[in-house]
């Protein structure tokens, strides 16, 4: 790994919510990976693994029930944790920022889109409020909406889903951030809107040069997007590759089970793939390795947590077991 | 016991104003029931007209054989006593009948909508605008006084809180997709409304009964402070009250000189209201949907 | 398959008042389904797919007589339903029955989920009480939750749980006909798949025909025999699933399944990237509703509007020009 070309790097983050009873709850439990400068990586899994969290971890947003209890957030060796809540501030959107599945509830609705980016940008960058609107102005051109200059006046909700977000994603660069994290940032939308707003990240990125941590849960985005997949269950990573080894060789029993309950668009499977069970409950993750209750694989070695190990080249699993991956390709998740 | 229930019994038995609420309401309970022991009425005669004990018009203070004072000739423990159950009469039965009122009146406008929402909710409003206490006691004077005439002028005016509480939930609730499938299964409009509709709807009314209670009890008070109320004698903590108007500002040079005919119906009433209040803020936190975990 | 249709659609129309004004006069109409006709075979799954505000869902609902239709016909077994009194459609109601979207609204909080599953049978006396529970139970079983869950409240199921009880509530009343109107698509992925299969199995046993409504077309392709796609309230395309799939003709169709991601790094597709956003169904475009967006339209397109025409075997389109758009595997 060449260290300088380095942006972010999450070490063995942990954050943990308490609830009313004062139960823990380890949402995200060790946690780790690395984003490359102008590089894209996805955080894929199921709703309740942790990848949110993860997202929100990063810009030390975790609402109060949550608390960070240890690991390394590394934004250019610099580690985000130790910082005190005021610089953590100017962070905030100048070098992190952040985009959300909700563009509606994301943007205010009493103010105008122009107040909500102009806001941003007199936040982080010492622009009088003329400069500021004109910035605002071609931010908006930048990231395609047409006849930017009136749509500045305009509130939330006299736009469409599609440019709301093209919205939040123009306040999101006003600062040029070194990283942008997209929260599932297609799912609300539809299917041609959703091409026109990936298409739209693509681009910027490589314009701004941007390092961009997409979550989501969908495969089909990710295979498009990314250019390293990082795999999460149950508040755990399970496998870390470039998108070819995740699509084409997965190592881990959920990846494959994953890829192979999708249903596809380009071919006809007569029966798909089934993870058996449910998402364990986070507030009894099975010991050891938490995926070993749906897994066909699973034995008395799962009882104790597999390490990280590196199959390939920057490919990592969390598996005792990922050299019998083959065996599910003639017997699949039936036992 | 199903977990639900067992989860409010946790939550209630957790909070201490919601024990020190179910602790007043138990007691004014076995006050009420208990009355005839604690303040036996004379024989023959109706329990709930407060007996003459002296002939004189004068209030009496404090004495070991009348323990509250004697005000308007009557015994004031007496008066206190007995008026717990008029107090419990007024409040449960008004709340009732105008909950059920509100009930129904808010349902089928909620539930139905268009046309009967329009004309059902404009007669609410209109309700709404004539102030309570001025109307009910212009009924109470057509009506004539009497207890029974008072309730009937106070249920005429308090069933419009509960019928907008019910329409408003009812248009949230009837969104909501299980009803959507209820009527895909073939589920009767009515059936909907009694399976589906109020079961999801019915606790906060529930819980704005119980702080209603209280309220209403001090409006009955203040009706019969004013003299539109319970008939002469009658114990009522309200009527109580009537007796002290003309010794509330006390003797010459002594202020205070009355206090006993104010403070105990008075502090009767306010525990009263008090119960009932932290009972219903109590239910409401047990009740909460977005508490629950 | 049999070719006597199950369902008969004809001409539909469902529009929404808009309401405006201290009188609350009706100042338009939301033209939500405009004018759609189609058939359902038995035992044949029809996918409806197009994106939020297509109409579909409103089609589903009206033609589950949940929304008065305001014209048009729906001849289910040969009876025409749209215009049944509301005292007659009970009878109607046991045949055809609804899979719902969201599995945590969709379900009764306050009640246990045998007696959601026995509500329907109870409604219609199908059976004596202790055959309605002999029978909840057998279908819980079915759709894959044990009898130890009879007494439990729906808040103690996950997503997916939910939508299984939604399924045995459906399927109680032994119906002819399933809507389902995006029954997995908020699941996620790994519990998706279960669904599905367990909707395939179900349809084989029960010999059940399905109307499938999602705006997932990759869901679609794996579970339908036919799609129609919708747009604006219009039917844009009918066609053969494995036809529609490899040669969509309509050039909505097109953009629509380029569109669609596919999980796979080397797969690549011209994606056919539509400008703009859907046009309000208030005041749907003249001529072809889909002209403001086509990359093909010309100037006919904004005047006539298009007749839905077969143009290959089993594949009925409603385009001037059909087929001129099209993507290839690079």
């Amino acid at each position: 790994m060449e260290e300088n070309n380095l942006l972010l790097q999450v070490q063995d983050l942990k954050v943990y919510f308490y609830n009313e009873e004062g139960q823990e709850l380890k949402a995200v439990d060790g946690v780790g990976f690395y984003l490359r400068k102008g590089e894209t990586i996805a955080l894929v899994g199921e709703s309740g693994c942790g990848k949110s969290v993860t997202s929100l971890a990063i810009l030390r947003l975790v609402d109060s029930d949550g608390k960070i209890q240890g690991g390394k957030i590394l934004l250019e060796g610099r580690d985000l944790l130790s910082l005190s809540e005021r610089e953590m501030r100017e962070v905030r959107g100048r070098d992190i920022s952040m985009i959300f599945q909700e563009p509606s509830s994301a943007l205010n609705p009493v103010y105008t889109i122009g107040d909500q980016i102009i806001e941003a940008i007199i936040l982080h960058q010492k622009l009088s409020y003329r400069q500021a609107r004109k910035t605002a102005e071609e931010l908006l051109r930048l990231v395609g909406i047409p006849e930017a200059r009136k749509r500045l006046d305009e509130y939330p909700h006299e736009l469409s889903g599609g440019m709301k977000q093209r919205a939040m994603i123009a306040m999101a660069l006003s600062c040029h951030p070194k990283v942008l994290i997209a929260d599932e940032p297609t799912t609300s939308l539809d299917v041609t809107i959703q091409a026109q707003i990936l298409e739209l990240i693509e681009e910027l990125q490589r314009q701004l040069n941007m390092g961009v941590i997409l979550i989501t849960h969908d495969l089909g985005v990710v295979a498009g997007m990314a250019e390293r997949v990082v795999v999460m269950y149950a508040g755990k990573v399970v496998e870390e590759g470039s998108r070819w080894d995740i699509f084409h060789h997965p190592h881990h029993p959920y990846t494959w089970g994953l890829l192979h309950s999708i249903p596809r668009l380009d071919v006809k499977q007569e029966k798909l793939a089934i993870i058996p069970g449910v998402v364990p409950d986070p507030l009894n993750f099975p010991s050891g390795c938490r995926f070993r209750n749906r897994c066909p694989l699973e034995d008395e070695v799962c009882l104790t947590e597999p390490s990280r190990e590196e199959i390939e080249n920057q490919h990592y699993v969390y598996c005792h077991h990922h050299s019998q991956i083959e065996v599910l390709e003639t017997r699949g998740f039936s036992q | 016991m199903n977990r639900e229930t067992r989860r409010i019994f946790r939550r209630l038995s957790s909070d201490a104003s919601a024990i020190l609420g179910f602790a007043l309401l138990i007691f004014f309970v076995i006050v009420a029931i208990l009355a005839p022991f604690i303040a036996s009425p004379p024989p023959g005669r109706d329990p709930y007209i407060m007996p003459i004990v002296t002939w004189s018009s004068n209030p009496l203070p404090p004495s070991p054989e009348h323990p509250f004072g004697v005000a308007g000739k009557r015994d004031i423990f007496y008066g206190v006593v007995w008026g717990t159950r008029t107090a419990f009469r007024v409040g449960i039965i008004v709340t009732l009948i105008s909950t059920a009122l509100g009930l129904l009146i808010g349902s089928v406008a909620g539930y139905f909508g268009k046309l009967w929402d329009e004309i059902l909710m404009r007669i609410t409003d209109i309700f709404m605008a004539i102030p309570f206490l001025v109307a009910a006691m212009v009924l109470t004077t057509i009506l004539g006084t009497g207890l029974d005439k008072v309730m009937m002028a106070m249920t005429v005016f308090s069933w419009m809180g509960p019928a907008r509480l019910i329409r408003g939930n009812i248009l949230q609730v009837k969104e909501e997709q299980f009803v959507l499938a209820a009527k895909a299964l073939g589920v009767s409009d009515f059936s909907i409304i009694i399976r589906h509709v109020l079961p999801n709807t019915i606790f906060p009314v529930l819980i704005q009964a119980s702080m209603r209670m209280g309220s209403l009890v001090i409006t009955a008070a203040a009706l019969s402070f004013l003299g539109v109320g319970a008939p002469q004698g009658y114990a009522d903590w309200g009527a109580l009250l009537n007796y002290a108007r003309n010794w509330m500002l006390g003797g010459q040079g002594e202020a205070l000189k009355y206090w006993y005919m104010t403070v105990f119906p008075g502090v009767a009433m306010v525990l009263f209201v008090l119960a009932w209040n932290l009972v219903g803020d109590a239910l409401r936190d047990a009740f909460d949907p977005r508490l629950r975990l | 398959m049999n070719n006597v249709p199950l369902l008969q659609v004809e001409d539909l129309k469902k529009y929404f008042p808009i309401k405006a004004g201290v009188f609350r006069r009706t100042v338009g109409w939301v033209k939500a389904v405009d004018g759609v006709s189609f058939e359902v075979f038995p035992e044949e799954t029809l996918g409806i797919v197009g994106e939020s505000g297509c109409g579909k869902s409103t089609l589903g609902m009206t033609v589950m007589r949940l929304y008065e239709p305001t014209a048009g016909s729906i001849f289910f077994q040969g009876e025409d339903i749209s215009s049944l009194p509301a005292s007659q459609l009970k009878g109607v109601r046991r045949n055809i029955q609804m899979i719902f979207q969201d599995p945590f609204t969709s379900l009764d909080p306050r009640m246990h989920i045998g007696s959601i599953v026995e509500e329907g049978m109870k409604v219609h006396r199908v059976a004596s009480p202790p055959e309605v529970r002999r029978r909840a139970l057998d279908l819980l079983e079915k759709v894959g939750l044990g009898a130890e869950y009879f007494s439990r409240y729906p808040h103690e199921f996950s997503g997916g749980q939910r939508q299984r009880i939604g399924i045995a509530r459906a399927l109680a009343l032994n119906p002819r006909l399933v809507v389902a109107d995006e029954p997995v698509s908020s699941l996620d992925v790994s519990v998706r798949s279960q669904i599905l299969n367990l909707l395939k199995d179900l349809k084989r046993e029960y010999q059940l025909t399905y109307i499938f409504i999602s705006h997932d077309l990759a869901v679609v392709r794996q579970i339908c025999d036919r799609v129609i796609v919708m747009y604006l309230g219009k039917v844009v395309e009918i066609a053969d699933g494995d036809t529609f799939f490899s040669s969509p003709s309509h050039p909505y169709s097109v953009a629509l399944t380029s569109a669609v991601p596919v999980p796979d790094p080397d797969y690549e597709v011209k994606r056919i990237i539509l400008s703009g956003d859907v046009p309000s169904p208030i005041n749907p475009p003249e001529g072809c509703r889909f002209h403001t967006r086509c990359p093909v339209a010309q100037e006919v397109c904004s005047q006539v509007e298009p007749a839905l025409e077969e143009v290959g075997e089993n594949q009925w389109v409603a385009c001037h020009f059909p087929g001129s758009l099209s993507w290839e595997r690079a």
